[in-house]
This record gives structure tokens, sequence and C-alpha cells, in this order.
């Protein structure tokens, strides 16, 4: 216990070091957050599609971006930080280090995604402080529900940055992987154009990306449409199965 | 098994150990063991099969076959055993870029269960002065000085030094050594992976020279030398025919080489000769002997230098 928390503490000021990190994974999500709050505003629109749907589910687009970028800072964290991160330990000998000095997988990797929560959760804190300072805008609904689906997301995301941080072969290769995964997510899910104006290939798409779930399970509850068991369910599904699968790729290595 | 039995054992027992890579052998039916505090040192070149075999003790690689012991215990069935018991420092292992020294120290402290003062070994290692700054930041040879502390900070019973001293002055290099002999006079057994011959002569208390995958020799380097360099050379200038010096027991051959004599034999040879010239009333100023070195007895060995 005490050699977790001596881990995480000192992983987590490796990661306040790295300042380009930071500055993408943070502050990247939050100027998009605020361009979009400068073009679309805080009403709701009464326009509705070629389809009949209502954009921003007929909610101020605003209320309808806030949790959807707090669900992107999870995002952020598991596909931009966490992948390089322990693909660069691998690649240096660190995790064999550790190895070498007996401390278990399940330490470093506790450590890992104990990390992931505490910054996932300081990027959603700076989305909503942010948005809230600047803004005028209505309080979640339940904000005890989109705090559950807050961390079923980074849960599926802490997954994910590990999964890929085992199958990448180099830093690079992570980086960039995860970069692009993220710009993707980031364009389809629900944090870029509104899903009801992106046509059915784009939505499509969306659904199998796993951003889309992060940001419904967390809009759901917010916006007062209730908890969205399916999309919780989704999200621990996510999480099972990369968790699984990058244990089984550590150990093969 | 209880711990009691395997006091007055080997610390370490490599039996039959077989590790290859693909087509390449790597280590090839490698046995021997290492006894409670000695410096035991692994002599080869690259590619000897020096680290893999270290590698296979540490607990990091999985043998093909044959079987390894640390303190009794296998270290990869068992790494919880030996937990804090053993050090290691490898050679292909950097730590995080932006990690403190003293950072370091501490996580590893942590995972050890008793742990030492790690100020004490920041000191002894030259790195107080450098405590705050980052591994990425630190000098190749303070780096290497930090793989070796992390490798103490658990005060381990046994511990690994995989090339130790490369990139390392030649002043650091004589400090690490009197570190080292300090460590093995606390009762630490020391297994010293090296292809420095002047280090495994001054350190090791016995030397498995390797070469291509298997242990060609193993002994102390006197007994190595003695018993595969044999001859003594002794050399001075002077004219003239010196063969009446095979009459001496000591001396087998006399030889000349250019203006020197050579005079080869075995024993306090230096002694003899000095004498034997000035009973004919020379005394030259340059006698003088040159013994043979871990590095000739490396070569015979080996039949190639050491790269």
């Amino acid at each position: 216990m005490k050699l977790w928390r001596t881990m995480t503490w000192g992983e987590l000021k490796l990661f306040l070091r790295e300042p380009l990190t930071v500055v993408f994974a943070f502050g990247f999500p939050l100027v998009m957050l605020l361009v979009l709050a400068e073009v679309f505003g805080t009403t709701p629109t009464d326009e509705p599609t070629a389809e009949g749907l209502m954009p921003w589910r007929g909610v101020p687009p605003l209320s309808y971006y806030v949790p959807g970028y707090i669900a992107l800072a999870a995002a952020a964290v598991g596909l931009i930080m966490i992948p390089a991160h322990l693909s660069s330990y691998r690649e240096r000998g660190v995790l064999r280090r550790f190895r070498a000095a007996s401390i278990p997988a399940s330490t470093i990797f506790g450590s890992q995604i104990a990390v992931q929560f505490v910054l996932s959760a300081l990027g959603g804190l700076l989305v909503l402080v942010a948005s809230y300072t600047i803004y005028d805008i209505a309080a979640p609904s339940d904000a005890f529900g989109a705090t559950i689906a807050f961390l079923f997301c980074i849960a599926a995301f802490a997954a994910i940055g590990v999964l890929l941080g085992a199958v990448m072969p180099s830093p690079r290769a992570a980086q960039g992987a995860g970069v692009l995964l993220f710009i993707v997510m980031l364009m389809l899910c629900g944090t870029g154009p509104p899903r009801e104006v992106m046509t059915s290939t784009m939505n499509s798409i969306a659904d199998a990306l796993p951003l889309s779930h992060g940001v419904q399970a967390i809009q759901d509850p917010w916006l007062g449409f209730g908890w969205n068991f399916t999309q919780l369910g989704i999200l621990t599904g996510i999480a099972v199965v990369c968790g699984v699968l990058a244990t089984l790729a550590f150990r093969r290595q | 098994m209880t711990l009691d039995a395997d006091v007055d054992g080997p610390v370490i027992a490599v039996e039959h150990l077989h590790k290859a890579y693909g087509p390449t052998v790597a280590v090839d039916d490698v046995s021997f063991e290492v006894r409670k505090g000695e410096i035991f040192g692994l002599l080869g070149s690259n590619g000897a099969g020096k680290t893999t075999t270290v590698e296979c003790l540490e607990g990091l690689r999985r043998p093909d076959g044959g079987r390894v012991s640390v303190l009794g215990i296998d270290p990869l069935a068992h790494p919880e055993r030996l937990r804090g018991r053993v050090g290691c420092q490898l050679q292909e292992s950097h730590l995080p870029e932006r990690m403190r020294v003293w950072e370091a120290l501490d996580l590893f402290a942590a995972a050890a269960p008793h742990p030492i003062d790690y100020n004490v070994l920041l000191d002894d290692w030259g790195l107080t002065a450098k405590r705050k700054a980052a591994f990425g930041n630190l000098s190749g040879g303070q780096r290497q000085r930090l793989l070796v502390a992390l490798a103490l900070v658990s005060e381990p019973e046994v511990v690994f030094l995989d090339e130790m001293t490369t990139g390392l002055d030649p002043a650091a290099r004589r400090t690490s050594w009197e570190l080292i002999e300090r460590i093995r006079d606390r009762g630490t057994t020391v297994v010293l992976v090296t292809h420095f011959m002047d280090e495994a002569d001054r350190l090791c208390d016995r030397v498995a020279v390797m070469d291509d995958g298997v242990i060609v020799a193993l002994d102390t380097p006197a007994r190595l030398i003695a018993a595969s360099a044999g001859a003594v050379r002794v050399t001075f200038t002077a004219e003239g025919d010196f063969e009446w010096l095979t009459a001496l027991d000591v001396v087998h051959r006399v030889g000349r080489h250019g203006a020197w004599v050579e005079a080869f034999g075995e024993g306090p040879v230096i002694n003899h000769v000095a004498a034997a010239l000035l009973e004919r009333g020379l005394a030259p100023l340059d006698l003088q002997t040159e013994r043979p070195t871990l590095e000739e007895t490396f070569l015979k060995l080996t039949g190639h230098q050491l790269d």
C-alpha cells in the first residue's frame, strides 16, 4: 500500500512535469469547447433537421457540450497521456527494472489507473469551472448520476490507455495512434457537430467508438434524461475487455 | 523448503542452464555455484551469454532448460520471496527522464521490506549534490552510479551488477571498486558481470570465463592465470649470449628480442636471474619482470581478444 502510494504520487508528478502533454490534453479540449460556446451559444435552436430531429437534443448547445467535454477529458488522458507514457516505460526498460525489484505488476497498473482517475477528474473539473464561470448555463439535473457515469467513462479509457501502451511497438507509435484516435472521436462522438446533423454513416462510426458511449452516459443524467444503464454496461464491457487484453499483452513480454 | 536449510549451501546454484533466442543459442549447459559473501565474476566478450545468464537469475528470463536458484528460491516461480533480498543493476535500463534522483531512491526504498537510509547511498556514490536532479539531466556516469545505488537500497543479500563501471571515468571506477568491496565486507554476495579484465582481476574472488554461451574456465583470477598463461618473462638489455641462464632451475628458455634479452620461466625468475647476473658483474638497470595477465589468460582460453 505504501509502495502504491509512493508510486502513484511519483507518477502524478511525472505527468505534471510534461508541460506539452498537459497543455495538449487539457488545453485543446477547453479551447474547442469555448469556440463551440461562442459559435452556437446558450439558447436552444428551434429549427429541426431534415429528419425532424432537434439538434443538440433540443437543449442549449453549451449544456449539450459540457458533459461531453467532461467525458473527453477522460479520453484525453487515456488516449494521449497514458499510451505514450507506458510504452516508453517498456522501451526504456523501466518496467523491467521494476520487475527486477519484484514490484508487482498489480501495483504498477494500480497506480497508472489511480493516476488516470486523478488526471481525468482534474480535466473534467477544468471544463466545469471554465464553462460555469464564463457562461450562464443550467446546473446538471442529476449531478450524482453524471459523476457515476464519469467514473465508468474513466475506467473504460484507463483500460484502453493501458492496452495501447501494451501493444504499441514504440512511444512514437503510441503517441501517434493515441492522438489520431482522440481527434476522430472528438469529431464524431457528440463533441464536434451535434449527432443529429451527422449522416447515418458518421453515426454508425461514432457508435463504434468508446467516447460516444461515455458522452451519452454522462449527458443523459446531466440533461435530465435519467441514468443510461445500456451505456454504463457498454463502458463496463470496454473496461473489462481492454483490461484483460492489456494484462495478457503485458504478461507476454 | 525452509530457509535455514540453505544457510551453508550456495547462495546461487545454476545447473545445466540453457537458453536460446530462436536459432541462436545464448547459454549452453552452464553450471556454477556462488558462495555466500564472495564476489563472483562472469567475464566474457559481448554476446558471450553473461547477461542472459544473470537475467535468468534475476527472474527476468525463463530458461529453456536447467535449473537456477537464488537463496534457495526459484526466482521465476516465487519473485515475491526474493523481494528486497536481491538487488539488481541491469545493463539496458533507464528511469523516467523527469524522475529526480531522490524520488527514484524513495520509490525503490518503498518497494523493499527493510530499506536502508538512502542518504547514505547518495553520499557513498557521490550523488548528494544531484539529489534533486532529473534522471534525464544526469551524466552517463551519474546515471550508472544511481542505478547501482538503487540496487543496494533494499540492503540485499545478493546483488547483481551488470557492466557496472561502463561509462565511468577511471577515478569513479576505482571508487566504485572500493564501494563494492565494502558491500562484500558487510556480507553481501556480489555477482559481477564485466568485460574489463582489470576489474575482474582486482575485485573477484572467483571468475567464470564465458565464451560463446559456455563457461570455459572457473577459478580464482590468480589460479586462472597460473594454470593457463604459465610463463613469467624477465627482460633486460645486454650484449652477448645469455643461453647459460637456462642452467637456473626457474628459467626454461632464453631468447633475444633486438637489444632485449628475454628469460621465460616460472616462479621467482627475476630474483634468480638478478643474482646470477650480479655474480658475473652485470647489473642491468632495466631488469624487469612481466607477469602474465588475465588478458593473456583470456586470450589463451578463448582464442580471441576481449572486445
